[in-house]
C-alpha cells in the first residue's frame, strides 16, 4: 500500500467531529417524538392534499374557479347565503364572498402554491448557502472577507422589502411559484452560509481533511468528498426551520399582491381579499389563517424534531418561535 | 472611540456604496427596458428611443451609475422634453408615472411609517420588557403563563393574520374599534391615536417574545451574579437590586435591539401598512412595483438600507454607551 492510498483512502469515519449517526439510528430518533411525529403527520396529509387537490376537488363536485352568484347575497354586495360562509353539502367549507367560488377547492389548490414555494425556496437557499459558506470557508483571506460581509448585510437586510422590489424588474410572463421561490430563496440563504462556513473552518483543520489536502485533493474534491457529509447535519436542521419561513413568506407576499396572480388560489391571496369581509364573513378569514397556522406550527415542531434526532446533545425542549430561524418580517 | 466611529462610518459608507450599485445594476440594466417602461406599452420604437435618451439611458452604463449618484450627492437635472427639470439635493430620480421627485415622495410618506415605528416601538417595549420583567420575578404564575402564552403565540403566527384577527375581535365582535384610518398627527392627535391603535398592538404582539425572552434572560444572569450575592448579604433591598442591577443590565440589550428593529421597520412594515391601509413607505413600494415604477423602487430599497445600516452602527454604539465592559475597537 503506498502513502498516497494511505492519504486519501481514510474514511471520514476517524474525523474528531462527533460521530455522524446512520439515517436509521436518526429516522428511530425522529420517531421516538411524539410532538415531531404529530408535525409529520400533519405534513403528509398537507402533501397529500396538495398533490390529490384535482381528485378531491372532483370529489366534492366543485372546481376552485366556477363562480356561483346565486350563492352570495347581491343585495348585501357579495356575502354568501347560509351560516358559516354558505356551508352546504355541495361547498364543503362555504363559498369566497363576492365571487362565490368554492372555497374548499381553493383552500386545497392554494396547499400546492403554499407547499411548492416553501419547499423550493428553501432548496434554493441550501443551495446558494452552501456554496457561498464553502467557498468563504475555504477560500482565501480576501474572498472570505468579501463572501462574509455579503452575507452579513444579505441578513441585515428586510427580505421582503427587497423581494417585493425584485418583482418589478421580472418580466410578466415569467411564471409566479417559480418567480417567488426565486425572490424568496436568493435573499435567505444568509444564515445557512454562516453556519456552513464557521463549520468548514473547524472541519479544516482536521487530521482527515489535511490528510485529503497532502494526497493532492483539491479544494472541490476536499468539499464535495470531505465536508459535505459531515455538513448534512446542521444544514438539514437549518433547513428544516427555514421551511415554515418560507411558508409565511409565500403567505406574506401573495397578502401584499405581489405573489401568485390571479385566478390561482393562494392562502395569503384569500387573506388579503378577507381584509374587506372580516365582519361579514369571519370564515373566510378563519380558514386561511388556520391553515397557515397548522403548517407553519407543523414545520416547526418537525424541524425541532429534526434538531432533536440529528443531534441529541444540542437538543431542548420544544421552542416554538423562538427567533432562531431567520428573522420574520412585520 | 473616536477612531471607531470613524471607521465605522467609513465602512457604512462602503456597504451602501456597494448596495447601491448593486441595487442599480439589478433594476436599470440587468433584465428590463426602463426607457421602455417609462414611456408605456403603447409607445412606438421612436418614441421609446426618444424617452432613453432624455433620460440618459443611451449613456454607458458605468456614466449613468455615475450621474445616479450625482444626483443623491449634488442633485441633477432632468430634461422633460420641452424644458428642464431639476431634481434636488438626496435626488433617487423621477417617477415616471407621476413625474414627481421620488425623494419628495418618500418624504410625505415617511411620517405615517414613522408614527407606525415609533408607536410599536413604545408598544412593544411595554408588553415585552414587561412580560420579561414578570418572567423574570414571578415564574409559574399566572400573570406569567398568560403574558408569556401570549408573546409566544403572536410571535408564532404571522403579522397580517394577528391583524385579522384583532380587526375581527375588536372591530367587528366587540366593536370597540371603528376600521382604523390615518389621520395626520398635526391634523388630529386624538384621531391619530386611534386610528394608529390596532396597528401598534399588532406589531406589538408580533416583536414582544423576542424582547421578553431577551429580558428575563438577562435579568436572571444579573440577579445570579457574585456582586448581586454580596448587596444581598448586606441587607440591600430587593427591589433596589431589580430596578438598579438587573433591569439596568437588561436594558442595554433591549435598547441595541430595539434600535436595529426601528431601522427595519422606518423601511416600511410592509404587511402592517398594507393590512390597515395605512399609507407609508412600505405600501409605496408594494404600490410601485404593482405598477413598474423603477425609480420609485430603486428608491425605496436604497432609503431602507440606509436605515438599516444606520440602526446597525447605532446599536453597536449604544451597546458600548450603556454597557462600559463592552470596548469598541
Amino acid at each position: 500500500m503506498s502513502t498516497q492510498d494511505l492519504l486519501t483512502g481514510g474514511t471520514p469515519a476517524i474525523a474528531g467531529a462527533s460521530p455522524a449517526a446512520g439515517p436509521r439510528q436518526v429516522w428511530r430518533r425522529l420517531r421516538s417524538q411524539r410532538a415531531a411525529l404529530a408535525g409529520a403527520i400533519v405534513i403528509a396529509l398537507l402533501v397529500v392534499v396538495a398533490v390529490a387537490a384535482p381528485l378531491l376537488t372532483a370529489l366534492e363536485g366543485q372546481d376552485p374557479n366556477t363562480y356561483h352568484d346565486s350563492l352570495v347575497n347581491s343585495a348585501t354586495g357579495g356575502v354568501p347565503i347560509g351560516s358559516f360562509g354558505g356551508v352546504s353539502a355541495q361547498h364543503w367549507l362555504g363559498v369566497e364572498p363576492g365571487t362565490g367560488r368554492d372555497l374548499f377547492a381553493r383552500l386545497v389548490y392554494g396547499a400546492q402554491i403554499s407547499l411548492l414555494v416553501a419547499v423550493g425556496a428553501t432548496l434554493v437557499e441550501v443551495a446558494v448557502g452552501v456554496g457561498v459558506g464553502l467557498a468563504a470557508g475555504l477560500g482565501n483571506r480576501l474572498l472570505d472577507q468579501l463572501l462574509s460581509r455579503t452575507t452579513d448585510v444579505m441578513l441585515a437586510l428586510p427580505w421582503l422589502l427587497f423581494a417585493i422590489a425584485l418583482i418589478a424588474i421580472v418580466p410578466p410572463g415569467f411564471p409566479r411559484p417559480l418567480l417567488l421561490m426565486l425572490a424568496i430563496g436568493l435573499l435567505g440563504w444568509g444564515g445557512i452560509s454562516r453556519i456552513v462556513r464557521a463549520q468548514t473552518l473547524t472541519l479544516k483543520e482536521l487530521d482527515y481533511v489535511a490528510a485529503a489536502r497532502l494526497g493532492g485533493s483539491g479544494p472541490w474534491r476536499i468539499a464535495r468528498r470531505e465536508l459535505l457529509p459531515t455538513l448534512t447535519a446542521p444544514v438539514v436542521t437549518y433547513a428544516a426551520l427555514l421551511l415554515p419561513a418560507n411558508v409565511v413568506g409565500e403567505a406574506s407576499m401573495s397578502f401584499l399582491g405581489v405573489g401568485v396572480q390571479p385566478p390561482t388560489s393562494s392562502w395569503g391571496q384569500m387573506l388579503s381579499s378577507a381584509t374587506t369581509w372580516f365582519r361579514e364573513d369571519p370564515t373566510y378569514v378563519l380558514l386561511p389563517s388556520g391553515l397557515i397556522f397548522v403548517t407553519v406550527l407543523a414545520f416547526t415542531v418537525l424541524g425541532d424534531g429534526i434538531r432533536t434526532a440529528l443531534d441529541p446533545r444540542a437538543a431542548s425542549r420544544l421552542r416554538v418561535g423562538t427567533g432562531r430561524k431567520r428573522e420574520a418580517q412585520s | 472611540m473616536k477612531g471607531y466611529l470613524l471607521r465605522r462610518f467609513i465602512g457604512m459608507v462602503s456597504v451602501l456604496l456597494a448596495l447601491s450599485l448593486v441595487v442599480y445594476a439589478i433594476f436599470y440594466i440587468a433584465p428590463s427596458n426602463p426607457a421602455q417602461l417609462a414611456c408605456g406599452l403603447k409607445c412606438s420604437p421612436a418614441q421609446v428611443a426618444q424617452v432613453r435618451q432624455r433620460l440618459g439611458l443611451d449613456a454607458p452604463v458605468y456614466l449613468q451609475y455615475a450621474r445616479f449618484l450625482e444626483g443623491i450627492f449634488v442633485g441633477r437635472d432632468f430634461s422633460t422634453g420641452t424644458g428642464v427639470m431639476h431634481c434636488n439635493a438626496p435626488c433617487l430620480g423621477i417617477s415616471y408615472r407621476t413625474g414627481e421627485q421620488v425623494t419628495s415622495m418618500l418624504a410625505t410618506r415617511l411620517p405615517v411609517t414613522a408614527s407606525l415605528a415609533l408607536g410599536a416601538m413604545v408598544a412593544w417595549l411595554l408588553l415585552g420588557v414587561g412580560t420579561g420583567l414578570v418572567s423574570a420575578l414571578r415564574r409559574g404564575r399566572f400573570t406569567e403563563r398568560a403574558l408569556t402564552t401570549l408573546t409566544l403565540a403572536g410571535n408564532s403566527l404571522p403579522v397580517f393574520i394577528i391583524g385579522l384577527l384583532l380587526l375581527i375581535v375588536f372591530c367587528s365582535v366587540l366593536q370597540w374599534l371603528p376600521f382604523p384610518t390615518y389621520v395626520g398627527l398635526s391634523q388630529d392627535p386624538q384621531q391619530w391615536f386611534w386610528g394608529l391603535l390596532l396597528p401598534w398592538t399588532t406589531l406589538a404582539l408580533y416583536e414582544s417574545a423576542k424582547y421578553a425572552r431577551l429580558t428575563r434572560a438577562s435579568m436572571l444572569e444579573t440577579l445570579a451574579e457574585d456582586h448581586i450575592r454580596t448587596f444581598r448579604a448586606y441587607g440591600v433591598g430587593e427591589r433596589h437590586l431589580i430596578t438598579r442591577h438587573a433591569l439596568r443590565g437588561a436594558l442595554t440589550s433591549v435598547i441595541a435591539l430595539s434600535a436595529i428593529d426601528l431601522g427595519t421597520m422606518f423601511g416600511g412594515a410592509v404587511l402592517t401598512e398594507s393590512l390597515f391601509g395605512l399609507p407609508g413607505i412600505g405600501r409605496l413600494l408594494v404600490y410601485s412595483v404593482q405598477i413598474v415604477d423603477l425609480p420609485v423602487v430603486v428608491g425605496v430599497t436604497l432609503v431602507t438600507g440606509v436605515f438599516v445600516v444606520f440602526a446597525n452602527a447605532v446599536a453597536d454604539v449604544l451597546y458600548a454607551v450603556a454597557d462600559r465592559r463592552v470596548v469598541l475597537t
